[in-house]
């Protein structure tokens, strides 16, 4: 599923009345199954270009469509995975997989079906009939990851959801991430702040500046996967983003 | 806390009534336990012609019943409606902060002007007293619904319709309950003091009165026991509703 953002801008009005330019003129052309980090400082925009691709902000001006169709609000082809918290309390496991499917009113088997089979490929099945408060944080994430996947979307949206796990976790987690990547072959936009992640996931890595947050710089990622974190060539790319996040910031300090 | 350390203080009370019952000697102030218990342990006798303690209990039970319901039919959808709308809670805010303090007693001379002496006046007042605070708890409950859990909902395309009835409702629904168990117990206030309305002649409030208007006080104070013992009763219930289903609430992070 290819996606496409043209020129897209955002502005916001502050509490005082004044007008913040928070995304400005953004092009972005996404590939089918290709695996995009949004990376850069805090405040740079990338979580709300993020939520503009899926439909939960409207841009000031530009457009987002998918294999050329325009896009206007959340899209049955994209499904979103936000930072934590977003699985609902009071439905078990289960339940909060089929949510999704029961929006769209597809059929209980169908559900119960759906339900067996992501609960698998993210290694919870134990936990069906478990509720989230029972979980850890990385089961309940990758129990958003399932409850994303059932409703088989072609783009996965994800808002840094491993930033709240700790770093064991996180690292595991992205390695399932990959594995489910290559099993289901979905297009992903990860939005992150840690180079590190950004660097052992994508395959392109688009690094934003802040206010107006525009597109820095697009930098390709031949690392074959699994990535070694330790490699030379991983802490050479690693080294270089950094230095263009550090630009970016130093000249935000010149302000 | 021990179990039996619960009792000591009631052992105590019952022990000083009983006494002071004794050196006051006279039943026409305070009445000796056993007359009390007499009463008590005889529910199902008719009392000086009005009833037994039973059916007299059953009245303002379906009393209570029905005005609650009246007044959680209008409360819940207008919460839902007022803490989904910023609009909607500007415009019809105002009106229930000034109706808010008024104590439900206070709508009794209303009550009597319109709807005359009867069922429709007292439940009026019963509804009074429900209404204010399933209103307030439902409006908190449901503005204070995690925007992420609504943001997850949108993006799977949930339509305004779900978006209530499989995100907002459940989500508020521990706040909901909050308010039903607190209305329920100024409804159960409100429905023994309307029972003492001129013209009643049935029900726990009427029973009380009465019985000190016949100068049989142990039928005031056995009428008083069980007005707390239902009320004590409901809301157990309640609680435990509360917990077994909104035991999430809470654990949520």
């Amino acid at each position: 599923m290819r996606l496409c953002v043209q020129h897209l801008t955002k502005e916001f009005t502050g509490t005082r009345g004044e007008r913040i330019q928070a995304l400005s003129d953004i092009s972005l052309d996404i590939e089918p199954k290709e695996f995009i980090c949004l990376l850069g400082p805090s405040g740079c925009g990338k979580t709300t270009l993020l939520r503009i691709i899926g439909g939960l902000e409207k841009a000031t001006s530009g457009c987002i469509a998918i294999n050329s169709h325009h896009v206007s609000g959340p899209d049955p082809m994209m499904a979103m995975i936000f930072q934590e918290y977003s699985l609902f309390p009071w439905r078990t496991i289960r339940d909060n997989i089929a949510f999704g499917l029961e929006i769209r009113n597809i059929p209980r088997e169908e559900r119960e079906k759906a339900v067996k089979t992501y609960l698998s490929l993210v290694g919870l099945t134990e936990f069906a009939d478990s509720y989230p408060y029972e979980l850890s944080g990385g089961m309940r994430q990758r129990v958003a990851v399932a409850r994303a996947l059932a409703i088989n979307p072609g783009i996965l949206l994800m808002d840094e959801p491993f930033g709240a796990l700790d770093a064991q976790t996180r690292n595991m987690m992205q390695r399932e991430l990959l594995d489910i990547w290559e099993k289901t072959k979905k297009t992903i936009i990860f939005v992150t702040h840690s180079v590190d992640e950004a660097v052992f996931l994508a395959d392109r890595i688009v690094v934003l500046t802040p206010r107006p947050g525009t597109i820095r710089d697009i930098i390709p990622i031949d690392l074959p996967r699994p990535r070694d974190r330790t490699s030379e060539d991983f802490l050479r790319i690693r080294r270089f983003v950094l230095s263009l996040i550090d630009e970016t910031m130093a000249k935000r300090e010149d302000l | 806390m021990r179990w039996y350390t619960k009792l000591i203080l009631p052992i105590i009370l019952i022990f000083v009534w009983e006494v002071l019952a004794i050196l006051i000697g006279n039943e026409f102030i305070l009445p000796r336990i056993e007359s009390v218990i007499e009463v008590l342990f005889r529910p199902l006798a008719n009392i000086f012609g009005q009833g037994s303690l039973v059916e007299n209990s059953a009245v303002s039970i379906f009393r209570v019943l029905l005005g609650f319901l009246i007044g959680l039919l209008a409360a819940i959808p207008l919460g839902i409606f007022m803490g989904r709308s910023d609009a909607v809670e500007e415009f019809v805010d105002p009106v229930i902060q000034v109706l808010r303090p008024i104590p439900p007693i206070a709508w009794l001379p209303l009550a009597l002007a319109w709807f005359k002496i009867g069922l429709a006046g007292i439940i009026f007042i019963i509804f009074i007293g429900a209404f204010f605070p399933v209103l307030i708890n439902t409006i908190d409950g449901v503005k204070r619904v995690s925007r992420t859990w609504i943001e997850t909902a949108c993006t799977f395309g949930a339509k305004e319709a779900q978006l209530l009835s499989k995100v907002v409702v459940p989500a508020a629904m521990p706040d909901i309950w909050t308010g039903l168990r607190v209305g329920f117990g100024i409804a159960w206030m409100s429905v023994v003091a309307a029972e003492m309305l001129p013209g009643t002649t049935s029900g726990l409030g009427f029973l009380i009165l009465f019985g000190l208007n016949i100068g049989q006080l142990q039928v005031t104070i056995a009428g008083m026991i069980v007005i707390g013992l239902i009320g004590l009763g409901i809301d157990y219930l309640m609680k435990r509703v509360e917990m077994r289903y909104f035991s999430w609430k809470g654990l949520e992070k």
